[in-house]
């Protein structure tokens, strides 16, 4: 919707505010703007943060990849990539790399559907 | 060494480069799965108060670089080239990390310390990583591979100029969290972060782009990347940039407030501002309130001044004077960061010497302003300066309270609050709106279970770290315990990916160009290696389309293949217009069929006055025979040209056709320690016979012993002088100064 400047108007009750006073508003402001993304993002992932998690785990982009979109369709992101990681290292006894790898090829993947049945 | 540099860096050691010598770009290329960067996170200047150079005392300058190449007239300063005190950035992104890197390296020379480079076209849609080095379009794929060759050569680039170099790059698009993790294994120092650019700009899911952020920046900041945020993107989109002030303040105000609740202290907070006008326009009262406004609202973040590339066309000169009056407000204000924009980027890619140009221009500017603001204050009481501040200010409030009214930013964003070319609160109804359910990755979020774990370091949001315990980990931990470390806590454990396009590699381009780096082939390039790319400047007579027209013409003649106007200006609609045309030169030369005359070896300036003030020394000098040739004779002797007298020699010209007896006369005369003749004519080897019969005549006069006899001429040798009797020849491209010199050093060695 197209509107004509209505500044003059509109800013009537910040004309009393000090310079700093409209500064504290403005970080007011700024702040209440932000905290429902922040909380959104405290509270929510997606299949770049869990790839970015797997390659803290020393895995390499093309795994990362393969393993994160496995998690995805059988619906378990929300507990974590790195969390089925862990179930598959513990199960198969290996280190996070061979995991990984494993995971990628199809291997492995009872040991978070165990855990999560209501996984699918 | 900060802390986070305590488990970083075991690097493969390069030997240092030598500044004789280009880099070696193959071998670069090679063992990169076993390079480390040396260190991590930003590096500023150090800033030096009272700095002396030469005779001057600056205010505003960093320590000198050891290596350098200093602005044009520095020779007239004993060479000095001093350094700002802020960090200075320029783009670099050719598409090919082979070539960006030997540009690199020529920006650092001139001063650059913060070297960026754009994503290839198309980048931030892909979710996941690129790997290996194909070629990019606009920009280059950001990669693994290219990042590790990358820093690799700029830690040894560094290392020749004596100054640390920040590498920065984009943490945007919808892999955002991957690539910051991978810039904080490969020592990246700074980048782009700002999520409100992937929804404005690339049509990226809102949700997505905010919940991605959060784990970005988080990442970011353990590895003490400086984040710069994108706010400048709307200058550039927006139909009348200077009204979107109060809007910019918005963008930034959400980016830094995001940035600092999801863990990122405020000094690696950089605001990428710009001046948003230009000439015609009177840019510079209505850019500077803003910039106060700005730094008034923002002082606690670092400030990464920007120059405008808004109304930016293809005449470098016109943008050059822009970024001057952009470099003014950086001055008057504040900047940590002085960006740069190349004054081609309005026409092309930048190209290698534009780089330079606009290092060079900022440099210059920033050292010819040094401590003016200590001088030339703002008038904070200005009633338009102090009214506009304050004006700009409550636009921006109005228009976060409009926008929490409405439901918040992302409502604001699906109202097209932004990026409208009304000045808030009007509005044209002309804003970018986005669709919360839209975009690029809609519905790729997920909420974290209960159980929601993730066993790595500086992993943003919910994590349930106890459920560690059921493998053994304490609560007192490192959250990677279990794994045996994460990359961000050792940093052997990252892994490496070599190229997966055999067809599109850099291994591949470079055996493309292999023959000419081994025999020393020369191309012309202004981008890559062998391009061949020159530009001709011409005026042509005529009407500009006309002059277009025939400026591609006249490129065909001068055998350039893909000829392109790049530029015009009209001198006047019907007089004419000048062009700049460019095309490709398909002709190499072979460096081992040229002949290089070795440099003569000049002395300084202040050796050079010294001798002739305390000697006063006199010389003769005369165009001979029937020769009426004086422009060269005047470059050697014209203090205007940097000629003799320049150093304080008393020299006294005879003019043009004088025969040899009369220049001999005043030589005694004038009791001449040099005499110098000018012989332009070659025809039956009058030259020779002139310098024969002026040493002759000396010799015949008893004064050949107390007088220096040097001859010049575009056909002249030193070779042909000296069998000519004289003491010395010089030809084309002669300076007085080595004139100068070689009189001060032959009256130095025969004791004249």
């Amino acid at each position: 919707m197209a509107r004509e400047d209505t500044f003059a108007e509109a800013r009537k009750h910040l004309e009393g505010l000090t310079d700093s006073e409209l500064e504290a508003r403005f970080w007011e402001l700024s702040g209440q703007c932000v905290d429902p993304m922040v909380e959104l993002a405290r509270t929510h992932t997606s299949p770049s943060i869990e790839r970015s998690v797997l390659m803290r785990m020393g895995i390499d982009s093309l795994t990362c990849k393969a393993v994160v979109a496995e998690c995805e369709a059988r619906g378990l992101l929300g507990h974590g990539a790195g969390h089925v990681m862990l179930l598959a290292m513990r199960g198969l006894g290996v280190d996070a790399p061979s995991a990984a790898a494993r995971l990628a090829a199809g291997e492995g993947w009872e040991f978070a559907e165990s855990k999560w049945d209501d996984g699918r | 060494m900060s802390e986070q540099d305590v488990h970083f860096g075991r690097p493969l050691s390069d030997p240092p480069l030598s500044p004789d010598e280009k880099l070696d770009v193959a071998a670069l290329l090679d063992g990169l799965e076993h390079y480390r960067p040396r260190r991590r996170g930003w590096t500023w200047r150090k800033r030096v108060p009272n700095q002396r150079a030469y005779e001057f005392t600056y205010h505003e300058t960093a320590e000198p670089l050891e290596r350098s190449i200093p602005l044009p007239a520095a020779h007239y300063f004993d060479n000095i080239d001093p350094q700002p005190d802020c960090v200075i950035t320029t783009e670099i992104a050719s598409g090919r990390p082979e070539d960006d890197i030997r540009r690199m390296r020529m920006a650092a020379w001139h001063g650059a310390d913060h070297l960026m480079v754009i994503r290839t076209a198309g980048q931030s849609h892909m979710d996941g990583l690129l790997e290996g080095t194909p070629e990019g379009v606009g920009g280059i794929a950001i990669t693994r591979k290219q990042l590790r060759f990358t820093r690799r050569a700029l830690d040894l680039i560094e290392e020749e100029v004596g100054r640390p170099v920040n590498f920065h790059s984009y943490v945007s698009g919808v892999a955002g969290p991957e690539i910051a993790v991978m810039f904080a294994e490969e020592g990246v120092n700074g980048a782009h972060q700002d999520p409100q650019y992937n929804v404005l700009y690339r049509n990226i899911n809102m949700y997505r782009s905010f919940v991605d952020a959060a784990e970005a920046k988080h990442v970011m900041a353990s590895a003490g990347i400086l984040q710069i945020d994108g706010a400048h993107n709307a200058n550039a989109t927006a139909i009348k940039a200077w009204k979107v002030m109060a809007e910019l303040l918005v963008q930034h105000a959400v980016n830094c407030a995001f940035s600092e609740a999801v863990g990122m202290p405020a000094e690696l907070i950089a605001l990428s501002t710009v001046p948003p006008d230009a000439a015609p326009a009177p840019c510079m009262r209505m850019d500077l309130p803003y910039a106060i406004a700005l730094r008034d609202l923002f002082g606690r973040y670092k400030m990464r001044a920007q120059q405008n590339t808004r109304y930016m066309e293809s005449d470098g000169r016109d943008a050059t004077v822009s970024h001057v009056m952009n470099l003014l407000i950086s001055r008057l204000t504040s900047a940590d960061i002085q960006s740069t924009i190349t004054p081609d980027e309005g026409r092309n890619v930048p190209w290698h010497y534009n780089n330079v140009a606009a290092v060079d221009t900022a440099k210059q500017s920033l050292i010819g302003m040094d401590g003016l603001c200590e001088m030339v204050k703002i008038d904070r009481d200005n009633p338009e300066l102090k009214a506009r501040v304050r004006e700009v200010k409550e636009r921006a409030v109005l228009f976060l309270e409009a926008m929490l009214e409405d439901g918040g930013y992302f409502a604001g964003v699906e109202k097209a609050y932004f990026v409208d070319s009304g000045e808030y609160p009007e509005t044209n109804d002309d804003g970018i709106g986005r669709d919360s359910q839209g975009g690029v990755a809609a519905g790729s979020i997920v909420p974290r279970a209960d159980d929601y774990l993730a066993p790595v370091c500086h992993h943003f949001g919910e994590n349930h770290l106890e459920l560690l315990a059921e493998y053994g980990v304490s609560p007192e931990s490192r959250a990677c315990e279990f794994i045996g470390g994460c990359t961000l806590c050792d940093d052997s454990t990252v892994p490496f990916i070599d190229e997966l396009d055999p067809t599109d590699n850099a291994p591949l381009r470079l055996m493309q160009t292999a023959e000419a780096r081994e025999r020393g082939l020369i191309t012309p390039e202004v981008e890559w290696a062998g391009d061949g790319v020159v530009v001709v400047t011409m005026f042509l007579p005529a009407s500009e389309q006309v002059a277009e027209a025939a400026a591609l013409e006249l490129g065909r003649e001068m055998n350039l293949a893909d000829c392109e106007v790049i530029h015009k200006r009209v001198m006047h609609p019907a007089e004419g217009a000048l062009v700049e045309l460019k095309g490709r030169l398909d002709a190499t030369v072979d460096l081992t069929t040229l002949e290089i005359p070795e440099p003569p070896e000049v002395l300084t300036d202040e050796e050079v006055r010294e001798f002739v003030h305390e000697r006063n020394v006199r010389c003769v000098a005369a165009t001979v025979g029937e020769d009426e040739h004086s422009v060269g004779m005047r470059e050697i002797i014209d203090i205007k040209h940097g000629g003799l007298e320049k150093w304080g020699f008393s020299v006294t010209y005879l003019g043009t056709s004088v025969p040899i007896e009369k220049v001999l006369d005043a030589a005694i005369e004038h009791a001449a320690s040099a005499v110098l003749i000018s012989t332009i004519i070659t025809h039956a080897d009058v030259h020779r016979e002139m310098m024969r019969k002026l040493s002759d005549l000396a010799e015949e006069k008893g004064v050949r012993g107390r007088l220096l006899l040097i001859a010049g001429g575009t056909q002249v040798t030193d070779e042909i002088a000296r069998d000519s009797g004289m003491d010395a020849g010089f030809g084309r491209r002669t300076k007085g100064i080595d004139v100068a010199s070689f009189i001060v050093k032959t009256m130095r060695e025969r004791e004249i």
